[in-house]
């Protein structure tokens, strides 16, 4: 089963329809197709193949424009990131207010594999406390689940794409077991740099990140076994699938793609195998525009808008999974409007859009004298990031002294990068000359002062509030129309008193390092420095799981509580954003949500 | 730059001489539709959302380029002011800085649009300084005198970065050494030795260690 037209899938017929590649998507497709489950999977994008169309070593001089982003290519010209954006023509979305601050930018990956193509690998686990906030501290919502429940799937997550990291037994940063992880790459100087002054000066913790990049190749002789047990043909495939796979050289931007297959992403680790099991077919370009129900008003299937040609068309499956990323998702639910769901699909609760959240953010850094004229080396390690702090204060907040509740990491980055058009012109403000740097001056400074900028990013939970939403804008339509999301946002108190903490932090540490400011931390000011919801490319939430079908709209198996063949895979069912990434805690979730639907559906439950 | 490589050699130029030409042309108003024509290219297309990223390109594949000989020549001259060559590396001019600033300028996108405008009126104006001066245009003054116009731009920009002129040097200047940085020979300039594939990455150097007074990783 391969690659399809509109024409074939409706002579198909499916166990299970999936909208959208990615990573929730692709995890669910994987994982059924390995137990010889027949699954389509609708991509509104074109398909992508990595390993041809990827320019990993280009240097900017030969891309247009130095390969800076323009409104074509928004990450830069040679980010792997094909008709996607905050801004798509054709593809709107609106926003209720008109404030600057109260607006959310909502970014769409269209295309083979989603947003897997673009992130930065960052994999950390939720901690248990993340699970937990309402009982814990009495914010947002307790998930259904605990820790200990998804911790097995985060194992099998980590095996299967392959992560690199440490274990280093941080308060609610979990570790992986033993032998899970791949070895971290070593630091660069500034990291390490940072990683003797934070301890020293203020007893933080900079180690190793943990990142989907295979520093090594994996154990294909091992692992397949450990995540197919008694299944001969799934362990074939993958061992097969991770043998294809090389391990990282160390040089070029996991951002562009990785034609080597180090870098994990959808297509390569998770699609590629599913694929060549015969039990996946993929339809690309194929916008989906609502779920359909049957006459007992259980899903049947979705109709899609054909890219190509404009034409509509319907395909069937048993069961339905949405994970279209988690507002396409919401988008998807509120427009499938029936005589049983007249407010959207598996609203019943009122929730479907409620509790939009995304990484708390803001970054700082500042110029370390101690970094300049280091003797010229190779610094690109796996180019992306290695180091980080994680929140180092639990025990403070649940002491009562700190005035907000969302804890946050640190991003650590430094050292000479392959340079872009900024490399050599912000350093101005470190000389008493009384112009602009040029001609010798210039050479002198570019020489002297690249590399010697320390950058920190803070990324940190963000509680649900009732400000931020997404509903159905009434009147704007897309291209094939299809009504469009209307975004509410509003930045409450305590991701705004986080923020100030964040930057306090980062003065801190840059100082400890001995830096030098351009700007001092915007701490009095947090709005300021904030980042602008869905900057950062983290939303989750709309269709949050729960214990109570009265207030969520999925149950830990992320099945709705309506519609119990209508699931969601994608990080819509989060009920907050945690201050680690997202993209593995999708994919444990959608591990184990598939497992469960493989028992359902032998049981023959739905 | 022919007279003398080292900028220190060159006879300087008086100071309050360079300043009315940059007050004479801050005076002038618009300078637009003379001969030059500061608009956005509105014919031009983008290269759309999903280009051939595999592909090498060079200025004017996408879109059609802007400078006159003129300009260029002017361009070519303000390239070597910004980054001159030296005994480590070549000068802005030898590495192709110039066709990028004018793909830069011509470029239909909205960023590079406002620079264009801001650019084409900055060289147009240095043509203006150099007439106040007596000169035919910049490029015929000598390059002492050259040199002192660019520094006391270089001081408007720092002074006052968002006022014209030192607006358009600031802008200039950054654009040049954005070019200039991300060619090969300019990477290696920065001390960046890394896009190489390798078996092992094993981190900073002993040396670099030592600079640090940090200890081996393990």
């Amino acid at each position: 089963m391969p690659v399809i037209s509109p024409k074939e899938a409706n002579q198909s017929d499916y166990d299970v329809v999936i909208v959208g590649s990615g990573a929730g998507g692709g995890q669910v497709a994987y994982t059924l197709a390995m137990e010889g489950i027949k699954v389509l999977v609708l991509e509104a994008g074109r398909m992508f193949d990595p390993v041809r169309e990827t320019a990993m070593f280009h240097t900017p001089d030969q891309a247009p424009l130095r390969g800076e982003k323009t409104p074509d290519k928004q990450y830069g010209f040679y980010d792997a990131s094909i008709a996607s954006g905050w801004e798509i023509p054709g593809e709107p979305y609106t926003n209720a207010s008109k404030e600057q601050k109260r607006q959310f930018a909502w970014w769409r990956q269209r295309m083979l594999g989603g947003r897997t193509n673009h992130w930065g690998r960052v994999s950390l686990r939720n901690g248990p406390y993340d699970f937990k906030t309402r009982t814990r501290q009495g914010v947002g919502f307790d998930w259904p689940i605990s820790y200990d429940d998804l911790a097995p799937w985060y194992d099998k997550a980590e095996m299967l794409v392959g992560v690199f990291g440490d274990a280093e037994g941080m308060e609610n940063s979990p570790d992986s077991s033993p032998g899970v992880l791949l070895p971290p790459p070593k630091f660069r100087a500034g990291e390490l740099l940072a990683k003797a002054r934070a301890k020293k000066e203020l007893g933080l913790s900079v180690v190793p990140i943990h990142r989907a990049v295979l520093t090594q190749r994996q154990d294909a002789d091992g692992i397949p076994a450990k995540l197919h047990p008694g299944n001969a043909k799934a362990q074939g495939l993958l061992a097969e699938n991770m043998r294809m796979r090389a391990a990282c050289f160390y040089a070029t931007d996991c951002h562009r793609g990785c034609s080597i297959g180090a870098a994990f992403d959808s297509a390569t680790a998770l699609l590629r195998p599913a694929l060549a099991s015969g039990n996946l077919d993929i339809l690309p370009n194929a916008m989906v525009r609502e779920v359909t129900l049957n006459a007992a008003d259980k899903a049947s299937g979705v109709t899609y808008i054909d890219k190509v040609d404009g034409s509509e068309h319907h395909a069937s499956g048993r069961v339905v999974v949405l994970a279209a990323s988690s507002q396409e998702t919401v988008r998807l639910l509120l427009n499938s409007k029936s005589n049983a769901f007249p407010d959207g699909l598996a609203n019943s609760s009122g929730l479907v859009g409620k509790y939009l959240t995304d990484s708390v953010s803001s970054s700082l850094s500042a110029q370390i004298p101690a970094l300049e004229n280091l003797t010229p080396h190779n610094e690109d390690g796996v180019v992306g990031q290695q180091a980080y702090i994680p929140w180092s204060f639990c025990k403070e907040q649940m002491n009562g002294k700190l005035d907000f509740p969302g804890g946050y990491k640190l991003l650590v980055s430094s050292g000479r990068r392959l340079p872009g058009m900024t490399a050599a012109t912000k350093f101005d403000w470190l000389n008493e000359r009384d112009g602009i740097a040029f001609g010798a001056d210039l050479k002198e400074d570019a020489r002297r002062y690249y590399g010697s900028i320390q950058g920190i990013g803070a990324q940190g939970a963000m509680v649900p509030n009732d400000d931020c939403y997404a509903d159905i804008d009434p009147e704007v339509k897309d291209q094939w129309g299809i009504p469009v999301p209307r975004f509410h946002w509003k930045w409450a108190d305590a991701e705004l008193k986080q923020i100030a903490h964040q930057q306090e932090t980062m003065a801190a540490i840059l100082e400890s390092m001995g830096g030098r400011f351009s700007r001092p931390p915007a701490s009095d000011d947090p709005l300021k420095s904030i980042k602008q919801g869905g900057q950062i490319i983290h939303e989750v939430g709309g269709a949050i799981m729960g214990a109570d079908p009265a207030a969520s709209v999925t149950n830990q198996w992320c099945q709705t509580w309506d519609v119990p063949n209508l699931i969601v895979a994608d990080g819509a069912t989060f009920p907050n954003t945690a201050d680690k990434n997202p993209t593995l805690t999708i994919l444990a979730l959608a591990w184990r949500t598939a497992d469960h639907l493989v028992g359902e559906l032998k049981k023959g439950n739905l | 730059m022919t007279e003398s490589n080292n900028i220190n050699d060159r006879p300087r130029i008086d100071r309050r001489v360079a300043l009315k030409w940059i007050a004479a042309a801050t005076s002038v108003p618009a300078l637009s539709g003379v001969s030059w024509g500061a608009g956005p290219t509105p014919e031009a297309k983008g290269y759309g959302p999903d280009p051939d990223v595999t592909k090498v390109y060079q200025p004017g594949d996408f879109w059609p380029l802007t400078f006159t000989d003129a300009q260029r020549k002017l361009v070519s001259v303000l390239c070597d002011l910004i980054i001159p060559a030296d005994e480590q590396s070549p000068s802005a001019s030898a590495v192709g800085v110039p066709d990028f600033l004018d793909e830069w300028i011509s470029s239909p996108y909205p960023d590079q649009a406002r620079d264009r405008s801001l650019i084409l009126k900055g060289l147009e104006s240095l043509d203006e300084m150099a007439t106040q001066h007596g000169g035919k245009d910049f490029v015929s003054l000598k390059p002492a005198e050259q040199l002192a116009l660019c520094k006391d731009l270089a001081k408007a920009a720092k002074t006052d970065a968002k006022k014209f002129p030192g607006n358009f040097f600031l802008r200039l200047r950054d654009l040049i050494a954005g070019g200039y940085y991300t060619t090969p020979l300019g990477m290696r300039d920065l001390g960046y030795r890394g896009n190489i594939a390798s078996i092992e990455w094993t981190g900073p150097p002993p040396e670099v260690l030592e600079k640090l007074g940090l200890s081996a990783q393990e």
